[in-house]
């Protein structure tokens, strides 16, 4: 008996020494390397000397929306990639792509093999209408146009039929819809001299579309888009806007929203100022504000089956439902716009995987300043060592820099847990961490693309882009994506 | 000498009232009778160089402040750019020394210096990661007006305030 405790004690004395000598690193699962996922990672890199991060991806190529969300043409939105590189590129990091949470690795796995996970996988989904006919052909959801316009590997399929109309109605009034207004309506002589997929492009450039609808629920005052954005639409060449003044009049309610909100007042000015100012140009393309129209249906076409031939629309009122907000309420008065293509771009939603708490009403993942919940009641309880951050956390708003301050606080949530004893540190409970995971997939033969691989189909996407002048030409296949990772030297390695 | 710590913010960077006009007035004082490019005689100089200093000149709300003070490299009269002194002080209050030529923003400075500021597109003016709180509401009012897309980019700024001076 005393033999066993002295051995006991010799063992733990050297576990302990040992720990003291050579650390136990905290060992750090991101998924997902958008922006939510590279800020959270260099935060926890910075934070804590012995933390191993390892970020991984669905896709091969990392950075998420900034690659696949950010339009075209708007190239300075897309220099963090840089700081996101060198994140990656760190020594205490590793970006493992072509990973999938749910199907690759499950939740619960990835829970034991890292002692904290932080899922930062955004919202790859979207909200429905709800409404009849929703399911015609020619109606998108706008995420799935900007995946088609951005070679998302995933939206090169769509195949949007831009040629059979000359009029799209796009629903929604955020920034979303306003790049794919301008994506629709912009000079392609312009667009193409972007990161614009080349099947988009190409199928710009045939397109009919002439006149876009932007319609939202309420009014001017409350337009979601951004004034940088508004500012670059109303900008765009020979593109004629039409506001209705009538829309332009506030209400006591509106005015009060306004008088302590900056960013809306400033839209409300650029609105108005543009219903004023602009001739109408015959033969241009034109962009319509439309306020005050909730959709109601949409029409099938006669003459082609199961297409969508126009959108029944319902006049509202706004009706003040608490301090400083109103919602669209129907008034029974209704219109018809004849269109043959329409966009949903009323919000991304969030997707659950197995094992993780899911709240459906608001589309996220419950949590306190980024720590899971179990549930969505009172009474639930944090889930050890499960945090998020991003939209997934959030809700699906905001730029890139709104997930600064997203990472921010779920790594201070994280450190004060570690802090507290609430999170099992890594001397208790060592974790096998990126071993763990290498080991598991490569015994499901997943085939992992690492930041060297992306780094190859990033060289072989700007040398195809110098040729056609543009800054990258985007391999827009997971077959194209793939074979890249594979030229070169250490394809052995595989 | 103030003690800025204390009196600061902890979110917010900001160039003190002391140090500037102490050393506005003297760098005044020595154009004048040095040299032929009167800092202060001349509005649209004295208008640029103001400009220019915080050309760009972006402080992590979280983390830092600044102050300047001017260095008097010009004695030579030589071609040789303008200095000034920055001092960075990051949120535990250690102070970095920085010689910054004139015109160069204070982002690229923090960079080149290993000092950490958030600037997520890199001076392009296409985020709202890296802005100026100037404290001192004279010297604001020296500025020029913040651009119609400096505006847009304060719109989505963090903890704005009424002397925010963007991307100056």
């Amino acid at each position: 008996m005393l033999k066993m405790r002295i051995l006991e004690a010799r063992r733990w004395l050297s576990r302990s020494f040992s720990n003291i000598l050579h650390s136990e690193p905290l060992r750090v699962c991101v998924v997902g390397s958008g922006p939510a996922g590279c800020y959270t990672a260099e935060k926890m890199l910075k934070a804590r000397q012995e933390a191993q991060v390892d970020i991984i991806d669905r896709l091969p190529t990392p950075f998420g929306l900034v690659r696949s969300g950010v339009a075209p043409d708007h190239p300075e939105t897309k220099i963090v990639v840089n700081q996101f590189s060198r994140v990656a590129q760190h020594e205490r990091c590793s970006f493992f792509g072509n990973v999938t949470l749910g199907s690759s690795i499950s939740l619960a796995e990835l829970r034991k093999l890292y002692h904290v996970v932080v899922l930062a996988y955004g919202a790859e989904s979207d909200r429905s209408l709800g409404i009849p006919g929703e399911n015609l052909k020619g109606i998108l959801s706008a995420r799935e146009f900007v995946w088609w316009y951005n070679g998302h590997p995933d939206g090169r399929n769509l195949d949007p039929d831009l040629k059979s109309t000359d009029t799209a109605v796009i629903f929604g009034q955020g920034n979303v819809a306003l790049d794919v207004a301008r994506i629709l309506l912009r000079p392609t002589t312009e667009l193409a001299t972007t990161d614009i997929a080349s099947h988009a492009l190409a199928t710009l450039e045939e397109s009919s579309i002439r006149v876009v609808y932007l319609v939202g629920r309420r009014g001017p005052a409350q337009a979601a888009c951004t004034a940088k954005e508004l500012r670059e639409v109303l900008g765009i060449h020979n593109l004629d806007i039409s506001i209705q003044e009538s829309d332009l009049l506030l209400t006591p309610a509106d005015e009060e929203e306004l008088k302590n909100n900056r960013i809306h007042r400033r839209i409300f000015e650029l609105l108005s100022k543009a219903a004023t100012s602009r001739p109408r140009h015959a033969g241009q393309r034109q962009l319509r504000f439309v306020f005050f129209r909730k959709p109601d249906s949409f029409l099938e076409s006669k003459d082609s089956t199961g297409h969508v031939s126009g959108v029944r629309i319902e006049k509202t009122v706004l009706k003040g439902v608490g301090p400083g907000k109103q919602i669209a309420v129907g008034t029974g008065e209704f219109e018809d716009i004849k269109c043959g293509m329409v966009l949903k771009s009323i919000g991304y939603k969030s997707v659950p995987v197995d094992g993780l708490p899911f709240d459906h009403k608001k589309g996220i993942v419950p949590n306190e300043r980024g720590r899971v919940l179990s549930d969505t009641s009172d009474t639930a309880v944090l889930e050890e060592g499960l945090y998020v951050c991003g939209w997934l956390k959030r809700g699906p708003t905001g730029i890139v820099a709104t997930n600064l301050y997203c990472a921010e606080e779920t790594v201070s949530s994280i450190l004060e847990d570690l802090e507290k004893g609430v999170l099992i540190s890594s001397t208790a409970v060592p974790k096998s961490g990126r071993d763990g995971l290498l080991k598991l997939l490569h015994d499901r033969n997943v085939r992992i693309v690492s930041f060297n691989d992306w780094e190859k189909i990033d060289s072989e996407e700007r040398r195809l882009g110098s040729l056609r002048n543009k800054p990258r030409e985007k391999l827009a296949t997971w077959n194209e994506l793939l074979t890249a990772t594979s030229k070169g030297i250490d394809n052995f390695k595989r | 000498m103030l003690n800025l710590n204390s009196r600061l913010p902890r979110i917010g960077a900001s160039i003190t009232k002391h140090f500037f006009t102490r050393n506005y007035t003297s760098m005044c004082k020595a154009g004048y009778t040095r040299s032929t490019r009167n800092y202060c005689l001349q509005p649209s100089f004295q208008q640029n160089w103001f400009t220019n200093l915080y050309k760009g000149a972006m402080f992590e709300k979280h983390n830092f402040l600044s102050t300047t003070t001017s260095s008097s490299t010009a004695e030579s009269g030589s071609e040789q750019k303008e200095t000034i002194s920055v001092t960075f002080v990051d949120k535990d209050g250690e102070e970095k020394l920085l010689k910054v030529p004139i015109g160069m923003s204070m982002l690229e400075a923090a960079h080149q210096n290993d000092i950490e500021l958030e600037g997520a597109c890199e001076g392009s003016l296409a985020c709202s990661t890296c802005h100026v709180i100037v404290m001192d509401v004279d010297y604001y009012n020296k500025l020029d007006d913040p651009t119609d897309e400096e505006n847009d980019m304060l719109d989505l700024a963090f903890g704005l305030t009424e002397t925010y001076a963007g991307h100056v």
